[in-house]
């Protein structure tokens, strides 16, 4: 059966070393792949790129990374707003940007809601990833970005064979951006949303509030946890942009009740228990 | 079109390298292939781990094809334009005149003159010479090699380096346990199964394992650390900074303020004794002194007990969460990630680092270092199942001629007198000047208390310099001290011989262009040093590398070697140099002294490539670190340079009593009123920390670890991509400025806005960069990285001038770690910060 390409990226694997973006540029920068790709400039392109996003206040502090490059849609939308056939999508799936057709065809740059086309002024061509489409036609096994990657953050391979690696997670990931509607072939495992997290203590001996309840609740749903040695505590994976109510409970102590909205992530600071 | 694949090595990893007509095109991890030998499957928890089958690479070893083509090589022999040998010299004028391109011949002629001129006019002692770590990767020809047997022969004042990235562990915890051997770190094998097995949390402290861990390495290491969160093993974090391993796999940062980390450990005691939450039979058994120190820290010696309130105060953490560290550290099996060597980083760079560094001996004592899942693990990053019995040397394992291995003659220094690194502008500019100890030394724990003096008596003053690769600017404490050094006129003649324009490159008077490793062929194991650090990987495969020239010498650059067989032949001493050896000639013979004939051919090895040393069987012997000694038992470590093997002291530790010292023997003995290292160690505030009278004028502490995208100065400012990484460089108004981190407390009481150029200065001197502002920082802490290698001062050739680069090392102190201990304390340094801008 013929092949068919996807990308599943691990976000719990990447420790943001940027290998990833750095050796696109190994592959493409000053190299012409006649048919795939025109030379990537120098500098200041992107086709694979690392995401670096810092969560959290002192001293409840994350970063995640999220590698981003061409999602290799079904529904394309630069095939679409490409003129001539400049853009189209290979029977395995990889779209691919006709560095001869495509001359000239900036339209195709903004097309994408991804913002992973990028323009170069230099010879007046849209670029973006291949998925290394030179290297898979010439035997190799995977694209440079994943070769490179140290922790197998980016699993790559044929969506066909129902017992790759790839066709078993890719069901499991989602898409970076859904609401897009571009059927992307490359989804994500463990993407980063917010957090609410804190820090309980007793008012009355500064010590940390150990095996505390603590709860969030929005629209009728509430989440549970309990703090730790530290007296911390840390919902994760949280949507954006709601508000919840969050109570800590402790026998002996007043209960405690804020109201927090993950616009951003949140540390909520010392919470004092008070008898 | 010819393509061929070939194989080399770096600092960062062992690489694959595309070469089509003669260009270098591609940069790659090696991937296994089926004929390679297989990789290790440990079994622990239910779960089987096992490696990636491929060579990982750090970050800037992925541009390496932009370093090896960087417009920042030098590609020609130079002379400085107002330099005449024979006429003015011009001194001043070094850091500020240009350069004449000139014939090798020419170079060659001036650099062979002068030394045999300095020779007869001063004597060999004149001449010093060094070099840094590591532009190149090889076994033989990198530096040890070329350099170490040249100057060994030609006889010179040898530079003596200080332990410069784990300062704290050489001069302090050599007296606490011992392994002097290895310059302070214990060995560290069969950790990774002993952890994934046994072990419920890791305390990392002061370590960012996926930045340094992978000095020599590549990513080998982040994986199983990775592995163990996902165990749930606890990753607790102690660090003014978040720093990048634990902003992704932490569960718990603390962030005391810099030079405070012995009080915190103080705290951590105290709470165990309080509660008697420690292993008393370790302690008793296995220690000296702990009276001592219990006395100590409860205040009993001088009426303050070292509670988490006191420790609080100082390192400006909750006291509950000390208390919270204490407790969860002794109810849980714990590995301290610090103590072997690629877990090391910023608190042993500072003001009484030696202490901190004792004290994390003395807590890990206290849980019975060697016992199941208690232990120390550098950085969490060493130690895999891998096959010792395998022999393959390093370039320093026979010292500092790398081809003593198998030369019929190893080179002798007939020079004794040294010059301390540390104290190389001094030498020079301000003669004689003494030191006590020696920093790379490994054969005793006396070598640290050798009084020395340069010049020494009928010895010669420091009148030509010759610097092999690397860079003081930027890498060594208050670094216009050497800019002034460069512009005095003691020094009559400076040659400097690298693959790259570096930071001080320009101060020199003969400039000589070398090639890279790549326009050359050697012979290596990947990550493996020898020496000191001998049998320590963190590399989850041992690779050996036939490093095979992929092309010729770029522009006019020469490999090191030849250009020291030519100056070796104009002085007279070439076939000693050579002993008639072509460069294949030695590849071949470190092969044949190596474990690898048993397994392949040579014609094999080489069009291969590389080898994977087979992984031991699934039940060899395990010989988990420290384990003998928690078990009473002689020491099993597969370690060649543990002195007591075969001794009646097996059973023992390297400290005079062969036990943990709580009090230090070594140092009751010969320095017994060291009030700044004393035989009990303690917590000792900085001589420039955040209470020093000078936090008045200089509010903000400036750490300045290891650099995450560029190792030392070797690769920062040669590859356009690396500045592309926000974290290294930020591009503004087209120049790439050094970040500079900041909490958003200090930056709004200052206006200063993300992004924004700002002057960060002190008494010492004032550098650029650009503002990052970040909850990665603790308030008060001021985080950028040392080795920025582009000293780009507003005014060339002026001392003190405003530097553009980013060379963070301007304005850390001179002042050594305390009065008896020559390293370097970097992380000591007070500093204010200004925007630039309008």
């Amino acid at each position: 059966m013929a092949k068919r390409y996807g990308m599943v990226i691990d976000i719990n694997k990447c420790s943001g070393c940027y290998n990833c973006q750095l050796v696109c540029k190994d592959e493409h920068c000053g190299h012409d792949y006649p048919g795939y790709a025109s030379p990537q400039p120098m500098t200041g392109q992107f086709w694979m790129r690392l995401i670096e996003r810092e969560r959290g206040t002192y001293p409840k502090v994350k970063v995640a990374y999220t590698p981003v490059l061409c999602m290799q849609c079904r529904d394309a939308s630069c095939i679409k707003a490409a003129q001539n056939g400049a853009v189209y999508r290979r029977p395995d799936g990889i779209v691919i940007i006709d560095p001869i057709k495509a001359k000239g065809q900036k339209q195709i740059v903004s097309a994408c809601p991804y913002r992973v086309i990028y323009w170069n002024e230099e010879l007046q061509l849209p670029q973006k990833c291949t998925f290394c489409a030179h290297l898979l036609d010439d035997g190799w096994k995977e694209p440079r970005c994943v070769e490179v990657c140290p922790t197998g953050a980016l699993i790559f391979g044929d969506l066909n064979d129902k017992n790759s690696e790839v066709s078993k997670l890719l069901a499991s990931g989602e898409v970076l951006h859904p609401e897009y509607e571009l059927k992307e072939n490359i989804t994500y495992l463990a993407l980063p949303r917010k957090f609410i997290a804190g820090t309980v203590a007793y008012d009355d001996t500064d010590e940390c509030a150990c095996g505390v309840e603590v709860t969030i609740g929005s629209g009728g749903k509430t989440q549970i946890t309990t703090t730790n040695n530290f007296g911390d505590f840390e919902f994760e994976g949280l949507p954006d942009n709601i508000e919840y109510t969050l109570t800590v409970k402790a026998s002996h102590y007043k209960p405690l009740e804020i109201k927090v909205k993950t616009f951003k992530d949140i540390y909520t600071g010392v919470l004092k228990l008070v008898k | 079109m010819s393509e061929q694949i070939l194989t080399q090595c770096t600092i960062g990893g062992a690489v694959r390298v595309h070469v089509e007509d003669g260009v270098i095109t591609r940069i790659r991890p090696i991937i296994f292939d089926e004929t390679d030998a297989p990789s290790w499957i440990i079994d622990a928890r239910g779960k089987k781990f096992t490696p990636a089958r491929k060579t990982s690479l750090n970050p800037y070893i992925v541009p390496e094809r932009m370093r090896i083509y960087s417009e920042n090589r030098i590609k020609y022999p130079y002379k400085r334009v107002d330099f005449d040998p024979d006429g003015n010299r011009n001194p001043q004028n070094r850091g500020k005149s240009g350069y004449e391109r000139i014939s090798w011949d020419t170079a060659l002629d001036i650099v062979s003159k002068e030394i045999k001129r300095i020779h007869k006019k001063y004597g060999p002692a004149a001449i010093t010479a060094s070099t840094g770590s590591h532009h190149n990767w090889g076994l033989l020809f990198y530096r040890f090699g070329p350099f170490g047997r040249f100057f060994q022969q030609l006889g010179f004042s040898f530079l003596s380096d200080n332990p410069d990235s784990w300062e704290g562990w050489h001069w302090g915890a050599t007296h606490a346990w011992g392994w002097y051997w290895k310059l302070g770190h214990c060995d560290n094998f069969d950790m990774l199964e002993e952890a994934l097995k046994n072990t419920e949390q890791i305390v990392y402290w002061s370590v960012d394992p996926n930045t340094s861990a992978g000095g020599y390495c590549g990513q080998d290491s982040v994986p199983w650390r990775m592995w163990c969160r996902d165990l749930g093993i606890k990753g607790i974090f102690i660090d003014p900074w978040c720093n990048y391993t634990a902003a992704t796999i932490g569960d718990k940062w603390i962030a005391p303020r810099p030079g405070t980390d012995a009080a915190l450990a103080e705290a951590i005691a105290y709470v165990w004794i309080k509660e008697g939450t420690y292993d008393k039979w370790f302690v008793e058994n296995k220690t000296l002194g702990f009276e001592e120190f219990e006395k100590h820290i409860l205040g009993k010696d001088d009426g303050t007990p070292r509670t988490p309130g006191w420790a609080a105060e100082i390192c400006d953490i909750p006291a509950r969460d000390i208390t919270a560290l204490a407790r969860q550290w002794a109810a849980k099996k714990t590995m301290l990630a610090c103590g072997a060597m690629y877990g090391t980083a910023g608190a042993c760079r500072g003001a009484y680092a030696t202490e901190w560094a004792r004290l994390m001996v003395f807590l890990i004592a206290m849980q019975g270092l060697g016992k199941p899942g208690v232990n120390v693990w550098g950085g969490a990053a060493m130690g895999a199942p891998v096959d010792w019995s395998f022999k393959m040397p390093g370039y320093s394992s026979a010292g500092f001629d790398a081809f003593a291995l198998v030369a019929k003659k190893r080179a002798e220094n007939k020079v004794k007198q040294k010059v301390y690194r540390l104290l190389l502008p001094e030498t020079v500019m301000d003669p004689p000047k003494s030191w006590i100890g020696e920093g790379f030394c490994g054969q005793s724990l006396e070598q640290q208390f050798t009084q020395n003096i340069s010049p020494e008596p009928g010895g010669s003053e420091i009148k030509m310099i010759y610097r092999h690769g690397g860079s003081y600017i930027s890498t060594m404490t208050d670094t216009n001290r050497y800019v002034r050094m460069y512009q005095h006129p003691n020094l009559e003649f400076v040659v400097n011989q690298d693959c790259h324009w570096q930071s001080e490159t320009r101060f020199a008077d003969i400039i000589l262009p070398a090639s890279t490793n790549f326009e050359q062929s050697d012979i290596s194991e990947w990550a493996a040093p020898g020496g000191y650090a001998s049998n320590n990987t963190g590399c989850a495969h041992r690779v050996m590398i036939y490093q095979k020239k992929c092309i010729e010498p770029l522009w006019e650059s020469k490999p090191d070697y030849d250009i020291y067989c030519e100056l070796a032949k104009r002085i007279g001493f070439l076939d000693e140099f050579t002993e008639g050896n072509s460069r294949e000639d030695w590849i071949r013979k470190i092969f044949d002294i190596s474990s690898l004939p048993k397994y392949i051919s040579y014609e094999d090895f080489k069009k291969k490539g590389y080898f994977v040393v087979p992984p031991p069987p699934s039940d060899y012997k395990r010989t988990v670190s420290n384990r003998w000694y928690y078990e009473g038992r002689t020491c099993d470590s597969p370690d060649p340079e543990n002195p007591l093997l075969g001794t009646d002291k097996a059973d023992k530790l390297g400290t005079y009593s062969g036990k943990i010292e709580f009090v230090s023997q070594s140092l009751l003995k010969h320095f017994p009123d060291d009030k700044e290292r004393p035989p009990l160690a303690q917590y000792i505030p900085s001589w420039e920390g955040y209470n020093s009278e000078l936090s008045q004028k200089y509010p903000l502490q400036l750490i300045t670890p290891h650099v995450r995208f560029s190792y030392h100065t070797q690769h920062d400012n040669k590859s356009p991509w690396l500045n592309e990484i926000p974290g290294h460089r930020v591009i503004k108004d087209g120049y790439a400025w050094w970040t500079i981190r900041i909490n958003p407390c200090d930056a709004e009481s200052r206006s200063i806005k993300h992004g924004d150029i700002i002057k960060m200065y002190n008494d010492r001197g004032a550098i650029l960069g650009v503002v990052q502002i970040t909850e990665r920082v603790r308030p008060g802490l001021v985080h950028s990285y040392q080795a920025g290698a582009k000293y780009d001062p507003l005014e060339p050739g002026k001392p003190g001038s405003i530097d553009k680069g980013g060379c963070t090392n301007l304005l850390t102190p001179s002042r050594m770690l305390s009065k008896n201990v020559p390293g370097m304390a970097s992380n000591s340094c007070l500093v204010e910060i200004t925007k630039w801008e309008v």
